[in-house]
């Protein structure tokens, strides 16, 4: 967001250790599943439709994979993008690396009607991890778990709440509205309490 | 006296006792046992009273379909009133006590009803408690009050925790009994996604008791080893779910069911969720249900130790138990006689079978007669002897009126008037029923079911739930239902015979639905149908005296079917007494609507997990932690919580509201503005579309100015208002309230997905991507300045514009705009480096006297600068021009959004009202709502409004009551002194003044 900068001859505080704070501080909780709050992630939310001039390869420079047809999340060394709906696109990296990406991403659909915007700090995300994660989502979403594949990305809402889910690595990835992360821990909580397994 | 066998009982275990108390008293039971069955051990026959003539009663059934055996189980936070001793599962440590009696069970004062039944038949408090019309409230309405109900109400928390879960299938099978189980494996085998549920712990239903009694096989071994191999079969089939002591509760629009799990009942306070509530949806339901027996209608039938014949035989097979040594059949069909061969098997004593049709030469009856039981044809009950429990019966002919032939002395009377196919699920979303002459049943009409989006049946009903009564047709009928299941999921059967079943034939069975036929009144009153509300025969052929022809009419007026077991036994004996008291046909008369749940489900599991701090998803901005450990009172604002005020120490909220005002316009406040929405709006048509939504022209803001705007909805009523920013060329930002941002999102894409949709525009609502904080006060340069970074002089960062910066070394865009009239900055960065900028800002601000604010100061200054609050000042039925706010309309602009709906003769009358300030004569603060009232009254009698008030606070600068309000004319009549009423007291007087209170220049926020 820096454009012109005129720095203070006054006294200025001490300039912030400038790290993230994400909802919860990393909550987690472990009881059948282990559930914990992820660390800032990158998320930049892209609006163009799928045939704009040079979209494929703005999305390849920007997380290096191809563009998702519906319903897929593709990903390739940490960095993912998502297709949400017929005209929006989530792009997920480090968190560290937004604000190069949205320059970047602007920059290569200048000229076409695009909207590049940063999300990263208007979510949270929730890892569920372990062989019966799928069990305490499927308490809290209307997914058919067994027919969610790999690659998959799912908007869905997690009881009160709207969320997005897909898998990852050993367990499922849930990512919500931030001011709801308090809730959503309390959900998985719940849902994950030893004893409350379905089978 | 019921007791315990010293032999048998397939379900319970011996070697395991459970303690459990009933009323206090201690007991003792078996593992395995249901609490019904542990009571009749105990000699415990009396297990409750009905509702209306309290009168004693006892076990009639031995499942789910109980009317009678209904007690508090537990206490306290696990507190469960009407809870079916017959379902209960006996565990250690079981607490249960009886309902509906005083002083005592055995010795109940409201019994006195039952004397009074003359007085008190179906319907009579539609002619009772009407005069005098003054007793209603104080003598009727307590009286009503303190009989209504059965169990009592739990008054504390409960203490366990429920959940639910989505589950998906092709074939969902409701019913675990032979046929459920032959469909759920012809189906898994073919390879559908198959979930089967079982109401009960155990599965078979009636085959595994009622094949240890006649000898049935299937595929030539017991119904027992047959479910076994099956259930073996079934769990190495990992597309098929199998789930016992689940009950299918309800079916819906396009397969989807709710089913009630009941996964800790058994083992309370072992830390599983109590219950869980499965969301099912299902390509394809198929339901298995089975068929529940009828009771006979003859006088006396309600006495404790009349009941079912099957469920009898249930308590002998399943239990060990038994109501008495001596017990009396009563019966219009063959099935009945498995009771009595089982009781003979058990070592006890059948004094008779009176079997109520002319003749009786199935095998059953032969099988009966071989073992030495008496058989008497067509005879019947006139009346059951004894008082608290059965002590004989007097028999009768069936065809005549109740001379009596003989007594036979007996403990218990075993009664069966056919079965009826559990209907209630293939019901619930449409599906029809048709009747079935030669069983005297309602059965699923394969015709007329309920059907799915693509018009195909959404259920199939097989087995004893389809009529399939015998066993010898219910395997067939399951494989003829299953087999339409999987053709319509275009999947393929594997090859596979029905299994064969040798099983005795039964003769016909013929209706009876008076005992005996020519019964007089005083018999038929003392007939019962229904045993939980005490409906009689009698009851039923009076309200079809008196003109209730419909059933629906009957069943409310008499009650019939309207207890905690919705009818299960009185429904179809009800019916038939409704049609031949009105000479039709039964299937004329039809049934009663069936609605879910099929069986009560407790509104725990409904909840789930929303209680307590998940009940709602509350929003909290990233500074939520440190306005509570501040002390904050916070308030909701929809689901946000935000802070009202921050009182400090004892500080009553109008003190810290004061303090905060004044601390602000004085000097530095703090506000929280998270919650304001914010949406970006960009493409080549964004300011036409934006020219569109505000009355206002939005597409001439210069690049780094801000604008205040207002929207309105198409009937051009005030929707909402904020401050938009132009970011660049095809970028603008769009503030808008805190309550409004998710709406005014979906109100953009609504219009731009459903009208301009060739329009250039995207949106993006960012409101949680920033936290924003106000920076407010005289000192809030000064504190920005502390900071250091960006440049916030006036001359570079004047009023009603933005720029992007750092300050304090965080990355920031900073807005000169104000709510409060003071100088203020409005500094929104990403949310995740929110509360450390807060935290540098309450730290560097010290020096300055820094506090936050809440939003009730918030609300203060703005009124007393006169701006508007929506919500406050708009309630939907107001427009821009009635606020005085014609200015921020575009006379420019050909159209807009509301324009054409503001040219509508009643929003262009100059008699509306409009905008004002009201200042008490006296100071004081005009109570919220008040009404400003003109001469006279109205036609209704009611006195003339002229105005009302929108906003009313105590003003800590000005030190007085400030209000703003709508009055007719207003802006004509300022100077005017009007009145408005409160609830306690003279009528207010305030004069008319300009809304704005404080610093009309506006010279505060622009420096």
């Amino acid at each position: 967001m820096a454009n012109s900068v005129k720095k203070s001859a006054k006294v200025a505080v001490a300039a912030q250790n400038l790290t993230p704070r994400t909802a919860l501080g990393g909550a987690k909780f472990k009881g059948f599943v282990s559930v914990t709050e992820a660390a800032a992630l990158g998320m930049i939310s892209l609006r163009a439709k799928s045939d704009v001039a040079g979209l494929t390869l703005a999305i390849k420079a920007a997380v290096g994979v191809e563009l998702p047809t519906s319903g897929q999340i593709l990903t390739q060394a940490g960095k993912a993008v998502a297709w949400m709906s017929p005209d929006e696109y989530l792009l997920i990296m480090p968190y560290a690396e937004v604000t190069g990406c949205l320059a970047q991403l602007r920059a290569n659909l200048a000229g076409r009607h695009s909207l590049a915007v940063d999300v990263s700090d208007a979510r949270a995300v929730f890892d569920v991890t372990g062989p019966k994660a799928d069990q305490v989502l499927s308490k809290l979403c209307p997914v058919d778990f067994a027919a969610l594949g790999p690659n998959q990305l799912r908007r869905t809402r997690t009881a009160q709440v709207a969320a997005a889910i897909w898998r990852e690595g050993t367990g499922l990835r849930l990512v919500c509205f931030r001011s709801v992360a308090g809730y959503v821990m309390g959900l998985l909580t719940h849902s994950a309490q030893s004893g409350a397994e379905i089978r | 006296m019921s007791t315990r066998l010293a032999k048998g009982g397939r379900l319970i275990d011996r070697s395991l006792s459970y303690d459990f108390t009933f009323n206090g008293k201690g007991l003792r039971g078996f593992a395995g046992d249901t609490l019904a069955a542990a009571m009749l051990a105990n000699d415990q026959m009396l297990m409750g009273r009905s509702f209306k003539y309290h009168r004693p009663r006892s076990v009639v059934a031995c499942g789910p379909e109980e009317p009678n055996a209904l007690v508090n189980l537990g206490e306290d936070a696990r507190l469960e009133p009407n809870q079916r001793a017959t379902t209960t599962a006996l565990f250690d440590g079981l607490v249960a006590s009886s309902q509906n009696h005083w002083p005592s069970l055995e010795f109940d004062v409201g019994a006195i009803n039952a004397k009074l039944s003359a007085f008190l038949p179906a319907g009579f408090y539609y002619k009772t408690f009407m005069f005098p019309r003054a007793f209603w409230k104080h003598i009727f309405e307590p009286i009503i009050r303190q009989s209504a109900g059965l169990g009592k109400a739990p008054n504390q928390r409960d203490a366990d925790r429920y959940e639910h879960t989505y589950a998906f299938c092709d074939l969902l099978v409701i019913g675990g009994g032979v046929a459920g189980l032959r469909a759920a494996l012809v189906a898994g085998q073919a390879g559908l996604r198959v979930i089967l549920l079982e109401q009960n712990v155990h599965f078979g239903g009636r085959a595994v008791v009622d094949s240890t009694v006649d000898g049935s096989l299937i595929d030539g071994v017991s119904a027992h080893d047959w479910v076994e191999k099956t259930l073996s079969a079934l769990a190495k089939l990992a597309n098929v779910t199998v789930q016992n002591r689940t009950t299918g509760a309800g079916v819906y629009d396009h397969g989807y069911v709710l089913a009630d799990e009941r996964v800790a009942d058994h083992t309370p306070g072992d830390g599983r969720p109590k219950q869980r509530l499965w969301r099912i949806r299902a390509g394809r339901i198929l339901t298995a249900t089975g068929a529940i027996e009828r009771p006979l209608a003859f006088a006396g039938n309600d006495l404790p130790g009349v009941l079912l014949a099957a469920a009898l035989r249930d308590y002998v097979l399943n239990y060990g138990v038994t109501l008495g040594d001596r017990t009396v059949i009563v019966t219009n069909n063959d099935d009945a006689y498995r009771t009595a061969l089982a009781l003979v098997d058990a070592g006890l004593s059948v004094p008779a079978i009176l079997d109520a049709r002319p003749e009786a030469n199935g095998d059953l009856p032969n099988a009966a007669r071989a073992k030495g039981i008496r058989v008497e044809t067509g005879r019947a009950i006139a009346k059951v002897k004894g008082g608290k429990r059965v002590t004989g019966v007097s028999v009768c002919l069936q065809a005549g009126e109740g001379a009596v032939l003989e007594e036979i002395a007996c403990d218990a009377v075993a009664m069966s008037g056919g079965w009826s196919p559990v209907v209630h699920l293939f019901s619930h979303c449409g599906g029809k029923l048709i009747w079935q002459e030669d069983g005297a049943f309602f059965k699923p009409d394969a015709a007329r079911p309920p059907i799915t989006h693509d018009g195909s049946a959404m259920v199939l009903a097989a087995g004893a739930a389809n009529g399939a009564l015998l066993a010898s047709e219910c395997l067939a009928d399951a494989d003829a239902a299953v087999l339409m299941a999987v053709k319509l999921a275009r999947a393929k059967t594997k090859a596979s015979k029905t299994p064969t079943v040798t099983s005795p034939s039964e003769g016909k069975m013929a209706p009876v639905w008076i005992m005996p036929q020519g019964a007089g009144l005083d018999l038929r009153a003392k007939m019962w149908l229904d045993y939980q509300n005490d409906v009689k025969v009698s009851d039923v052929q009076l309200a079809a005296r008196e003109g209730f022809e419909s059933v629906e009419h009957t069943k409310r007026y008499t009650t019939l079917g309207m207890a905690t077991d919705q009818g299960k036994l009185s429904n179809i004996n009800g019916l038939a007494i409704l049609a031949d008291a009105l000479g039709e046909h039964i299937p004329a008369v039809g049934t009663t609507t069936f609605r879910p749940p099929y069986t009560p489900v407790t509104i725990g599991a409904l909840a789930g997990e929303a209680r307590g701090d998940i009940f709602q998803p509350l929003r909290r901005t990233p500074m939520h932690d440190w306005h509570e450990s501040a002390g904050a009172y916070f308030e909701p604002v929809g689901l946000w919580r935000r802070p009202y005020c921050y009182p400090k120490g004892q500080e009553t909220h109008e003190a810290s509201v004061a303090r905060e005002v004044l601390n602000t316009r004085n000097g530095l406040g703090l506000l929280d503005a998270s919650t304001l929405g914010k949406i970006i709006v960009k493409g080549p048509d964004a300011g036409r579309f934006l020219d569109m939504l505000y009355t206002g022209v939005m597409s001439s803001l210069p690049i780094g100015k801000c604008r205040y705007g207002l929207m309105c909805n198409e009937n051009g009523f005030l929707s909402d208002d904020g401050v938009v920013a132009r970011i660049d060329e095809e970028t603008w930002l769009c503030h808008t309230t805190s309550g409004g941002a998710d709406r005014i999102h979906a109100h953009m894409e609504d219009w731009l997905q459903c009208e301009w949709w060739d329009w250039q525009v995207y949106t993006a609502n960012v409101t949680e991507q920033y936290a924003q904080v106000a920076v407010v006060g005289p000192k809030a340069r000064a504190l920005l300045e502390k900071l250091g970074g960006m440049d916030v002089s006036q001359d570079r960062l004047p009023f009603m514009q933005w720029a992007d910066g750092t300050l304090g070394g965080f990355p920031v865009r900073v807005y000169r705009i104000s709510f409060s009239g003071e100088l203020s900055y409005e500094i929104a960065l990403p949310s995740s480096y929110g509360l450390t900028f807060w935290e540098a800002c309450i730290a560097a601000g010290a020096e300055f006297g820094v506090m936050p604010y809440g939003t009730e100061a918030l609300h203060i200054m703005r009124a007393e600068k006169g701006f508007i609050m929506i919500g406050d000042e708009t309630d939907g039925t107001v427009i821009p021009q009635d606020l005085n706010m014609a200015w921020a309309i575009s006379k420019k602009k050909t159209d807009y959004l509301g324009k054409r709906g503001q040219e509508r003769s009643f929003l262009a009358d100059p008699e509306r009202w409009t905008l004002v300030g009201l200042e008490t004569l006296d100071g004081s603060v005009i109570p919220d709502g008040a009404y400003v009232v003109a001469e006279g009254v109205n036609p209704n009698g009611q006195r003339n409004v002229q105005g009302r008030v929108t906003s009313t606070y105590f003003s800590p600068t000005l030190k007085c009551g400030i209000a703003m309000g709508l009055l007719a004319r207003g802006s004509a009549r300022m100077g005017e002194i009007v009145e408005l009423p409160v609830l306690n007291g003279a009528p207010i007087k305030a004069k008319v003044v300009n809304q704005i209170f404080y610093d009309k220049e506006g010279a505060k926020a622009n420096g």
